[in-house]
C-alpha cells in the first residue's frame, strides 16, 4: 500500500506539480516582460526612477495589466467568490451559476435527443442511411458562430433567458451522444442478439434488456465530451450584449473595459466549472458501473 | 424480416405501408379543405393545377400497394413526391402566408411519400459498386432536399416573419448576389487566420508530443494537464488574444493556435503509444535507434490518431476564428459580418455567411479526410471501404 502510494507520488504528482510550477514561473516572467514597456513609459512620464526589484513589483501590480500575474488573478477570484455575497452580480459564483444552469439544461436536452436519435438510427434502416451523414454535416455548421443570432432572433419573439442558451448547448451536445450511442447500441455481439431471439424477445425487450445496458459505458464516455461542449455553448451564448449575467457576459464586459484581471478570473472560473462537470460525469459513470455490477478496471472502448 | 413481408396477413401488409396510408389520408383531408390558398390570395391555384398536384400524390401512394419491385417503386415515389412538392412551392410565389390546411396536408403527404421512397431505396441491395455509391449519395440527398423543401414551404406558406427565419430561396439569392463580399470574408477569416493558426497550433502540438514522448517526466506531467485543457472552454482566451495581438487576423490565428494545440498534443501522445511491444522488439532486434523507430514504426502507427486530431481541429479552428472576431476585427471577416448584419437585421446575409462557413468547414474536413484516405490506406478502418 505504501509502496503504491510512493509510486503514485513519483509517477504522477511530482511530474504534474513540476509542470504546474513551471507554467506559473513562465507566467510570472511573461507578466513582467509584457507589462514592462507600459510601466517604463509610466515611470518616464512620472519621472520616477526605481530599482529593478521595485520595477518588477510594479509590473506585477498594475490595475489593468496586459498579462495579469497569477496572484492578481487569484486575489480577484478570491474577492469575487468568497468575499462577496452569492447573490451580488459581481460575484463569480452567481455568474457561474447562471452559466451552469443553462449548461445543464442544454446538456440534459442534448443527451436525451442524442439517445433518441441513436435509437432511431439503430432500428430504422432508412433513418440510418439518410440521417447519419447529416448528423455529421450538422457539426460543420459553426453554430457557435450563429449563437448570437439565435439569441437575438429568439429574443425578438420574446424567448429570452435560459432557453436560447440551452438550445445552443443542446445543439453542441447531442452530436457526441448520438454518435457514441449508435456505437454503444450496436456493441452487443451477434451471439448475444441470438440469445435474445431464442428467448423470443421483441425489439423493445432487446433494446431495454440488452442494447441499452451494453451502451452505458459508451454513453458516459460521450457525455464527458458533451458536457464540455455544452459549457462552451452556454458561454458563447452569453456573448451578445443582451445577456446580462453569466461567465460569457463577464468575458465580454471585461474585454470592453480592458479589465484584464476580470477576464482571467472569469476564464479560471469557467475552467474550474468545466473540470468539475467532467469529473461529475466521471464519478456518475463509476457509480453506475458499480451498480450494474461491472468488474473494476473495466474500461469503455 | 424482408422474407416474411409477403406472407403476412393482408391487414399487416396494409399497415406496413403506413406512409402511403398516411399520404392517402392527407390527400383526402386536402380535397375536403380545398382550395390550396386563402380566398384573398393574389394568384391562387386553378382547378387543373390542383389536379396536377393531387394526381401524382395519389398515384404514387397507390403504387406502394401494387408494385413489388423496390426500384420501380422508388422511381415512382421519387417522381410523385418531388413533382408535387415542386408544383406546390412554385405556386407559392406572390401568395406568401396564404397557404391553407389543404396546402399543409399535401406537403406532408408528399413528405411521407419521400420517406417511403427512402425506405424503398434503403431496401435495395446492389452488387454493383457505382450503383451502391449513387444510393449512398442519393438517400442523404433526398433527406437534405426535404429539409429545405419543408423549411421553404413552412416559412413562405405560413408567412413566417423574414427576420425570424428567412426561406432558403432568399438565402440562396443573397448568397449569389454577395459573392465578392463573402469571398473577402473567407479570405480574411479562413485563408489568413484559420490556416495560419491551424498550421502553427497543430505543428506545435505535434512537436511537443514528440518531446513529451522522448522525456518520460515531461509526458507524465504534461498529459494530465493537456487532457484537462482540451476539455476547457478555450474560446474564452479570445478577448485576451485580441488585446495582445490587435484587431487583425494575427489575434484570430493566436486563438486558433491555442485551441488546436491541446487536441493535437493529446492525440499524438496516444498515437505514439499505439505500437505493441512485439513491433518495438523487432525494431530493437534491427538495432534501430530512437529516431529510426520513431520515423519507421511509431509515427506511421500514430497516423490515424494524428488525423483524428487534424479532423477535430478543422472544425474547432473555424469556430474559434469566427467567435474571436466578435471581440474586435477590421471591417472584414466572417465573424464581423455575422455580428454586424444581425445588428442591421439582415438575417438573410447572416444565413448566407453561415452557409459559406458550413461549406468551407466541410471542404476543410473533406480535404483532410481525403489525405487520410491516401496516406493511411493500410489501416483497418480504411480498408475494404
Amino acid at each position: 500500500m505504501t509502496n503504491s502510494a510512493a509510486d503514485r507520488i513519483r509517477d504522477h504528482i511530482i511530474p504534474v506539480a513540476t509542470i504546474v510550477v513551471a507554467i506559473i514561473a513562465i507566467w510570472y516572467v511573461g507578466a513582467i516582460a509584457m507589462n514592462a514597456p507600459f510601466q517604463r513609459d509610466l515611470d518616464r512620464r512620472g519621472n520616477t526612477t526605481s530599482t529593478t526589484m521595485e520595477f518588477v513589483a510594479k509590473t506585477l501590480s498594475q490595475p489593468k495589466p496586459i498579462l495579469p500575474a497569477p496572484h492578481q488573478v487569484a486575489q480577484n477570484l478570491f474577492d469575487n467568490t468568497v468575499m462577496r455575497s452569492v447573490t451580488s452580480n459581481r460575484s463569480l459564483v452567481y455568474h457561474s451559476w447562471v452559466t451552469l444552469s443553462s449548461t445543464l439544461a442544454g446538456f440534459a436536452f442534448g443527451t436525451v435527443l442524442g439517445i433518441l436519435i441513436a435509437i432511431g438510427i439503430v432500428h430504422v434502416t432508412a433513418l440510418e442511411r439518410s440521417l447519419m451523414p447529416w448528423i455529421i454535416a450538422s457539426q460543420m455548421v459553426p453554430v457557435l458562430a450563429i449563437a448570437p443570432m439565435v439569441i437575438v432572433v429568439l429574443s425578438a419573439v420574446n424567448i429570452t433567458g435560459l432557453l436560447p442558451k440551452a438550445l445552443i448547448s443542446t445543439y453542441l451536445s447531442f452530436f457526441p451522444v448520438a454518435v457514441g450511442m449508435v456505437k454503444g447500441l450496436r456493441s452487443p455481439e451477434l451471439i448475444q442478439l441470438d440469445l435474445m431471439r431464442t428467448y423470443n424477445a421483441g425489439t423493445l425487450a432487446t433494446l431495454l434488456k440488452l442494447r441499452l445496458p451494453a451502451s452505458v459505458p459508451f454513453l458516459f464516455a460521450s457525455m464527458k465530451v458533451a458536457v464540455a461542449a455544452s459549457l462552451v455553448g452556454a458561454i458563447v451564448g452569453e456573448l451578445p450584449t443582451g445577456a446580462v449575467a453569466g461567465l460569457g457576459s463577464k468575458l465580454l464586459a471585461g474585454s470592453y473595459y480592458s479589465q484584464t484581471i476580470d477576464i482571467w478570473a472569469a476564464l479560471v472560473a469557467g475552467s474550474v466549472l468545466a473540470a468539475l462537470l467532467v469529473a461529475a460525469v466521471g464519478i456518475a459513470s463509476k457509480l453506475v458501473a458499480r451498480a450494474m455490477g461491472a468488474q473494476t478496471g473495466g474500461r469503455a472502448a | 424480416m424482408m422474407t416474411s413481408h409477403n406472407t403476412r396477413l393482408p391487414i399487416a401488409r396494409l399497415l406496413n405501408e403506413w406512409q402511403a396510408l398516411g399520404a392517402l389520408a392527407l390527400a383526402v383531408v386536402a380535397i375536403a379543405s380545398l382550395p390550396l390558398m386563402a380566398a384573398d390570395a393574389a394568384t391562387p391555384y386553378g382547378a387543373t393545377e390542383t389536379g396536377f398536384i393531387l394526381a401524382p400524390v395519389i398515384v404514387a401512394a397507390l403504387a406502394c400497394f401494387v408494385t413489388s419491385s423496390p426500384v420501380t417503386l422508388a422511381a415512382i415515389l421519387f417522381i410523385g413526391a418531388h413533382g408535387a412538392a415542386w408544383l406546390l412551392l412554385s405556386g407559392l410565389a406572390g401568395n406568401e402566408g396564404k397557404a391553407t390546411l389543404a396546402f399543409a396536408a399535401l406537403i406532408m403527404a408528399a413528405w411521407l411519400l419521400a420517406w417511403r421512397c427512402v425506405t424503398a431505396l434503403s431496401a435495395i441491395h446492389t452488387a454493383s459498386k457505382p450503383a451502391d455509391k449513387l444510393l449512398r449519395l442519393l438517400i442523404p440527398a433526398i433527406f437534405g432536399a426535404w429539409l429545405l423543401i419543408l423549411w421553404e414551404a413552412f416559412t413562405r406558406g405560413a408567412g413566417v416573419p423574414f427576420i425570424l427565419l428567412p426561406p432558403p430561396s432568399a438565402i440562396a439569392a443573397r448568397l449569389v448576389t454577395s459573392i465578392p463580399v463573402l469571398f473577402d470574408d473567407v479570405r480574411q477569416t479562413i485563408f489568413k487566420a484559420v490556416i495560419a493558426g491551424y498550421a502553427i497550433g497543430c505543428g506545435a502540438g505535434f512537436v511537443t508530443a514528440i518531446l513529451a514522448d522522448r522525456v518520460t517526466f515531461l509526458r507524465r506531467g504534461l498529459l494530465p494537464i493537456g487532457n484537462l485543457m482540451s476539455a476547457l472552454p478555450m474560446i474564452g482566451v479570445a478577448p485576451i488574444m485580441v488585446m495582445w495581438f490587435g484587431f487583425d487576423w494575427q489575434s484570430k490565428a493566436a486563438v486558433v493556435t491555442i485551441i488546436t494545440f491541446f487536441p493535437m498534443l493529446v492525440n499524438t501522445v496516444a498515437g505514439l503509444a499505439a505500437t505493441g511491444p512485439m513491433e518495438r522488439d523487432l525494431m530493437r532486434s534491427y538495432a534501430s535507434d530512437y529516431g529510426q523507430t520513431l520515423v519507421k514504426l511509431r509515427l506511421p502507427a500514430a497516423m490515424p490518431f494524428i488525423f483524428n486530431a487534424l479532423k477535430i481541429n478543422s472544425t474547432l479552428a473555424l469556430i474559434g476564428a469566427i467567435v474571436a472576431e466578435f471581440f474586435g476585427t477590421p471591417i472584414v471577416g466572417m465573424g464581423f459580418r455575422i455580428s454586424t448584419e444581425i445588428g442591421r437585421m439582415n438575417v438573410d446575409m447572416v444565413w448566407a455567411e453561415v452557409a459559406v462557413a458550413a461549406l468551407a468547414g466541410s471542404v476543410f474536413y473533406g480535404v483532410i479526410a481525403l489525405i487520410e484516405r491516401t496516406t493511411t490506406f493500410w489501416h483497418p478502418s480504411n480498408r475494404g471501404g
